[in-house]
């Protein structure tokens, strides 16, 4: 065995600056090499999109058949649901919100995280770099989504002068709310996912605050609960998107529209806080 | 250039368990120092609290004088291989590097020239989920060399390759130790590190048992012996006794002599006119003395039946 004298020529390590935009490209660089990345989100575009137009469709068939009351229920809340319907955009919900669990568990479970941390040990940075790539692509499909099924729907529609403008009074609204329920899901996803670490866990919780929660708190009778059901992002949308109030059946605490707004920003930043928080804190 | 990895009092605790207990340690460049213990000694643990991916119960480990968590960026520092495993199958063995790689501002070119330089060149666009346990090691190779680091971890490396792939690696670690880096490879055997390492760390239980050359850790053992073949081994038992020799009858009917070297005992033959068939000089297998040292504090033995 011989010994290897250390040679004195190695140059010293020169350090770059830590540029944030060089993580940002690297957790773009992660999204896109996925293949499930650039199936699921196309796919999903197309069923949201298409689940809008196969109701506005049906709407357009039937018109002729409505009586005069249909009709005029129609011209209020009719052009809004099939823009959005509810089947299109809970699939759209879930999937953003799988999408953004997966980002961080799918490093989690593969043992990627380790690498990750081994090359960039800032890993508050790491995990700030992939909550902006993920809000970035998740506001293009959402934006690109809620336009796409509001002009398709209301052109449908239009045939039967039913169709609303985008100009109209709230409209505008329920289309950037529903656009932005997409990043907010997402985050929602990856806040569980840090916390889970666990990818069937993290969809299940993701769906119990998206879809079972609304449902436990719905009362008539207790402005409390009906409080804590305004500050679930998914009855938010609800609220975004409700152009005009349901004469039908009042609601005894109606929500507002800051504050589905804020119900919105607050659950975006509290999921990415505890996403960074609990990063940081937990080892890999 | 001073890139040495310290580890004072490193100590991690999992509950009641203690992985890592009171490791006190420096590995220095230019050399390819082997990391040795049986199972569940820790080595991966302190392989994890070196790079910050672990957090110490208590004493500090720096690499180059810094705590490696508060790097903002990690590959120009130290490379590692952790675990071959630690991938996502999903992605080419070029969309991961060059994750790694932006990452840390490092650019494409770079990562084209650590995949040629693994062998990965012609699968570099390959999805890694169909690469055997050999090619993990080699791209978990190529990733640990993106940052053209001072500072090299590897951990048990050589599990999956073929012998040319082990031949291959023996020459990169001490490549890369000549050129004046710090190597630091661990592995649970001991015949891996033989060919490789100039230097030995070897724990037990989390605990330092040994840090010495490998010429130092090869005099632990039970020595140097010479294997000798002769028609009449009783006359040479007595001379050699005579001599101050050893000679005990061996498995395959010759003698194992200690105590003498084999020049000795040639011409002590030939001055009694003893015909040999066989001098061989025997030396005591690393592995024996590794078994030897380590026999206290494996954690996980076979069944024994008495």
């Amino acid at each position: 065995m011989t010994t290897v004298t250390p040679s004195p020529t190695r140059a010293p390590v020169t350090d770059l600056p830590a540029r944030f935009r060089d993580l940002l490209a690297a957790e773009w660089i992660k999204l896109w090499s996925l293949r499930s990345t650039r199936w699921t989100l196309p796919l999903v575009y197309l069923f949201v999109v298409g689940v809008s137009v196969h109701a506005s469709l049906a709407d357009y068939r039937n018109y002729p058949r409505y009586p005069d009351g249909t009709r005029e229920l129609f011209h209020l809340y009719g052009p809004v649901r099939d823009a959005f319907p509810e089947a299109g955009y809970l699939l759209l919900m879930l999937a953003a919100a799988s999408v953004g669990a997966l980002t961080l568990v799918g490093e989690y479970q593969s043992g990627l995280i380790r690498a990750t941390f081994a090359a960039v040990p800032a890993r508050r940075s790491v995990v700030a770099a992939k909550a902006a790539v993920l809000t970035a692509v998740m506001i293009v499909l959402g934006l690109a989504t809620a336009a796409t099924s509001f002009w398709v729907s209301q052109a449908i529609l239009s045939g039967r002068d039913a169709g609303w403008s985008i100009g109209e009074p709230g409209v505008a609204r329920a289309v950037l709310g529903s656009a932005l329920l997409v990043p907010v899901c997402a985050l929602i996803g990856m806040g569980l996912g840090a916390v889970i670490r666990h990818a069937a866990g993290a969809v299940v919780a993701a769906t119990s605050v998206l879809v079972l929660l609304p449902l436990m708190v719905d009362s008539d009778k207790h402005r409390w609960i009906a409080e804590l059901r305004h500050v679930l992002p998914v009855p938010a949308w609800q609220r975004l998107i409700e152009v005009h109030p349901d004469v039908l059946n009042p609601d005894p605490f109606p929500a507002t529209v800051t504050g589905a707004w804020l119900t919105f920003a607050g659950w975006s930043l509290a999921c990415t806080v505890v996403a960074l928080f609990a990063t940081h804190r937990r080892d890999p | 250039m001073g890139q040495v990895i310290e580890l004072h009092a490193l100590t991690k605790r999992y509950g009641p368990a203690t992985a890592v207990d009171d490791l006190t340690l420096t590995v220095r460049p230019g050399h390819v120092t082997g990391f040795l213990g049986p199972n569940g000694a820790g080595k991966s643990t302190t392989l994890r609290m070196i790079l910050g991916l672990t957090r110490p119960t208590s004493g500090t480990v720096t690499v180059a004088g810094v705590r490696f968590a508060d790097r903002p960026r990690g590959l120009r520092h130290a490379g590692a291989l952790l675990d071959a495993g630690d991938v996502h199958g999903g992605r080419s063995a070029v969309a991961h590097l060059t994750a790694l790689a932006r990452g840390n501002g490092i650019g494409r070119a770079r990562v084209d020239e650590v995949l040629r330089e693994v062998g990965l060149g012609g699968v570099a666009r390959r999805r890694i989920a169909g690469f055997s346990l050999g090619m993990r090691q080699r791209l978990g190779i190529a990733a640990a060399l993106l940052g053209d680091p001072p500072v090299l971890l590897f951990d048990e490396p050589f599990n999956g390759l073929d012998p040319e792939g082990v031949r291959w690696v023996r020459d990169l670690f001490r490549r890369l130790a000549g050129e004046g880096r710090t190597v630091f490879v661990s592995s649970h055997l001991m015949s891996e590190m033989e060919n490789c390492a100039d230097r030995l760390v070897v724990i037990g239980r989390g605990r330092l048992i040994a840090d010495q050359s490998l010429a130092e850790f090869a005099a632990r053992g039970t020595g140097t012996s010479v294997a000798v073949r002769t028609p009449d081994a009783a006359a040479l038992t007595a001379v050699l006794a005579a001599e101050g020799g050893t000679a005990r009858p061996d498995d395959a009917g010759g003698l194992l002599v200690t105590g003498l070297t084999a020049e000795r005992i040639g011409d002590l033959a030939l001055a009694h006119r003893i015909p040999l068939h066989q001098l061989a000089t025997r030396t005591a297998s690393l592995e024996e003395a590794f078994m030897e040292l380590t026999a206290d504090s494996v954690e996980y033995t076979g069944g024994t039946t008495r």
